[in-house]
């Protein structure tokens, strides 16, 4: 599904991602861990296709297609859908406005009528109570004064509507206690299917007890340095990320 | 909100401004220039009662000893007012009874506005009082009205046929000498809109007025007399398109609102008048005075959305002269490219526990310039006056500017006055969000605006809430490169 090849990117002509391989497939679960400014984000927001950043090498195929030219409103409605770290808030516009509007507009790109009001109130519903979001959340401007926990879960919400192939989680465990942690894994796993993908990005092993990855990378000053199973994880959590560094400076 | 997406996705398409068309009726028009001759002309034109010509005389006096202000942020060529024609009417005068007996090519102008009489018509609860190029040439569910006791027609019907109502309150809220352009729009007023609640009515429909510029080279002086009788209730809708013009446009109206005591006036208004191209050639110059007066426990409510003129100098203010009473002023000013607005309010307290309210939103794009200008002034009378400012400004792209000059005269100490004032920038980070979301940068940005307006937004009725949210899109197209 995601072929990631040789991939450098750089951002104010500073290489953040120095020559990255992954390949996803569908049905697959993927972690991508890493101590902080090791470039867990830069990919995130390089395979969405922020502008910010500027690939300099490599290449990034997504069902078989190079999206590098690709604007990130394309790539979504090809269906690569990002969990944003730190989502924005837009004055004015309610989560049930936002969610309508990208939703059309992924429709309008597939060549779709917009959806009747009817069936999207219905699927409002049921996404919304399959993460426990009520009706009056539903009518808040969108991100504006939520906590943590309620922009995570708005994130998963609008993945929940949007159904993507790829779905990446941006630390999504981030600024989460327990139960709205375990809300948000519930969630990403009721909607797993043998036709999509999921790479969560995480610097804590935490989150992989709840969505449990079927790979395991690691990522180091702009490479993936090691890959494994959950068990790499685990390994990661008991002896943090030193003996990584060391391994690599070795 | 389904239904204006569709027809938003043709909008977005067309670049250029999508009411510039110009409608070939037959027209009688003055010669250009201004003098006493001309203003006595469109008086008998009018067949107007002598007082009225004298009234119009003594305002045009006044006006020529006047100067046009220099004090708004704005800059412009100052029109020659030697070179406009201060009368152009429809040649055909009659009233029509029924649509088929209005001009087809009139009737073609409204199909393009979308807001044909048969629409109209259709729409429950909205009477049309259409100006077209000066003079009303037809007016729809009078007669539900009139069963009401309620007037509305055009000022010049309501010169003749209700001479003592006009008189009473013609200028005695906006009197000639105010300003300029309200002398000036004295002297020369060629038509507008008259409107009268009797006590205790709360009337049963929005009244709504379309405006159109029509004519090459002609002014537009429209004046507007709304009075609310004690207890009463209106709600009244001023929308605008004009069609686009290379030379300059002068738009100078008066409206006077007028609320007895216990009544409630709403005003609302669309401003599209052409804004003028990219390059900031054309575009029709606004200068307006609108301002309301408040008997005891009454209440005048403005809402407006101002998108097009290439300047626009407009203050939408109330007096509140009687105890109790309550201003409100709800608006959103939209710039782009070359645009200049300098708008704002005046809420003048002079009565006791009276209450005010200011919601001003305005979004920058372009190279344009947009400026929130407001007073709020508290008389030494004015016993436990509030007031609530809150101003905040939208700014796309780094070449366009937002100004506020917000002025608090206060003489009572018991006054509460509160200043609110944000400006905000739509980040890149808000696009891109929206982008990820498969949400295009123009729809992005339209998205991002409506929410920022939103609070004045849901002050407009509900037909016009929509026309205004498709407006504010239009307006700012292409404004991100």
């Amino acid at each position: 599904m995601l072929t990631i090849e040789n991939l450098h990117a750089e951002i104010d002509d500073k290489g953040i991602l120095n020559g990255i391989d992954l390949d996803v497939k569908a049905g697959e679960v993927h972690a991508i861990m890493g101590p902080n400014g090791s470039g867990k984000s830069t990919l995130s927001s390089v395979i969405a296709g922020n502008e910010d950043y500027e690939i300099t090498q490599g290449s990034i195929l997504f069902g078989g297609e190079d999206i590098h030219e690709m604007s990130p409103e394309e790539r979504s409605h090809k269906g690569i859908f990002l969990s944003f770290q730190y989502p924005v808030e837009i004055p004015g516009v309610s989560v049930t406005n936002f969610i309508k509007t990208a939703l059309n507009a992924q429709r309008k790109a597939a060549g779709e009528e917009d959806m009747p009001a009817a069936a999207m109130l219905k699927k409002i519903r049921e996404k919304s109570s399959l993460l426990g979001i009520d009706s009056k959340f539903l009518s808040r401007s969108l991100n504006q004064g939520f906590s943590g926990g309620e922009k995570k879960r708005n994130e998963i919400f609008q993945m929940a509507m949007m159904e993507p192939k790829l779905a990446i989680l941006d630390e999504t465990d981030s600024g989460l206690d327990i139960d709205a942690l375990k809300i948000v894994a519930d969630g990403v796993n009721a909607l797993k299917t043998p036709n999509n993908a999921t790479i969560v990005i995480t610097h804590y092993q935490r989150l992989l007890d709840y969505i449990i990855p079927d790979f395991v990378h690691v990522l180091y000053n702009g490479k993936i340095v090691k890959s494994g199973t959950k068990e790499l994880a685990k390994e990661l959590e008991a002896k943090g990320y030193d003996w990584i560094k060391k391994e690599v400076a070795g | 909100m389904a239904y204006t997406e569709e027809e938003l996705k043709k909008e977005l398409e067309s670049k250029e401004y999508e009411y510039g068309f110009y409608t070939d009726i037959e027209a009688e028009t003055f010669p250009v220039g201004l003098n006493e001759e001309i203003v006595r002309k469109i008086s008998q034109k009018k067949q107007e009662p002598e007082w009225m010509t004298e009234w119009r005389l003594d305002a045009f006096r006044v006006w020529k000893e006047m100067e046009a202000p220099d004090w708004p942020n704005v800059t412009y060529d100052k029109p020659d007012y030697q070179a406009i024609s201060y009368y152009s009417a429809p040649k055909k005068k009659d009233k029509y009874e029924s649509l088929d007996e209005v001009d087809p090519e009139l009737l073609e102008t409204f199909n393009k506005l979308g807001i044909s009489l048969d629409e109209q018509k259709k729409l429950a609860g909205v009477a049309v009082d259409i100006v077209m190029d000066s003079v009303s040439v037809a007016t729809t569910f009078k007669e539900t009205l009139a069963e009401k006791g309620i007037i509305f027609c055009s000022i010049s019907e309501a010169i003749q046929e209700h001479p003592e109502l006009v008189r009473q309150y013609i200028g005695s809220v906006v009197p000639p000498k105010d300003n300029y352009f309200a002398a000036l729009n004295s002297a020369v007023f060629s038509d507008g809109s008259f409107c009268y609640i009797p006590k205790g009515v709360q009337c049963p429909m929005e009244l709504s007025t379309y405006f159109r510029i029509n004519q090459a080279g002609t002014g537009q002086f429209e004046r507007t007399l709304v009075v609310a009788d004690e207890s009463s209730y209106v709600s009244y809708l001023e929308g605008c398109t004009a069609p686009s013009r290379d030379e300059n446009q002068l738009h100078a109206a008066v409206v006077e609102l007028i609320a007895l005591d216990r009544a409630e006036i709403k005003y609302s208004t669309v401003q599209n008048w052409y804004p003028g191209n990219k390059e900031g050639k054309g575009g029709v110059f606004n200068f307006v005075t609108k301002r309301g007066l408040c008997h005891n426990h009454s209440k005048i409510s403005w809402t407006q959305v101002e998108t097009g003129s290439a300047v626009t100098w407009k203050y939408p203010s109330c007096i509140l002269k009687g105890d109790y009473s309550i201003g409100e002023f709800y608006s959103i000013a939209v710039t782009n490219n070359f645009q200049q607005a300098d708008t704002g309010t005046k809420m003048i307290h002079l009565g006791k526990n009276t209450r005010s309210t200011i919601i001003s939103k305005g979004i920058s794009a372009g190279k344009s310039q947009n400026s929130y200008r407001g007073l709020v002034q508290v008389n030494s009378r004015a016993k436990n006056a509030r007031n609530f400012s809150q101003c905040d400004s939208l700014l796309m792209g780094n070449d366009c500017g937002a100004h506020t000059f917000p002025y608090i005269e206060t003489q009572n100490n018991s006054a509460q006055v509160e200043h609110e004032a944000t400006t905000s920038k739509i980040g890149e980070d808000q696009i891109f969000y929206c982008n990820q979301r498969g949400i295009d940068t123009e729809k992005a940005i339209a998205l991002i605006v409506n929410g920022f307006s939103k609070e004045v937004l849901n002050k407009l009725p509900m037909e016009f809430a929509v026309e205004a949210q498709k407006l504010l899109e239009i307006s700012l197209e292409g404004s991100v490169g």
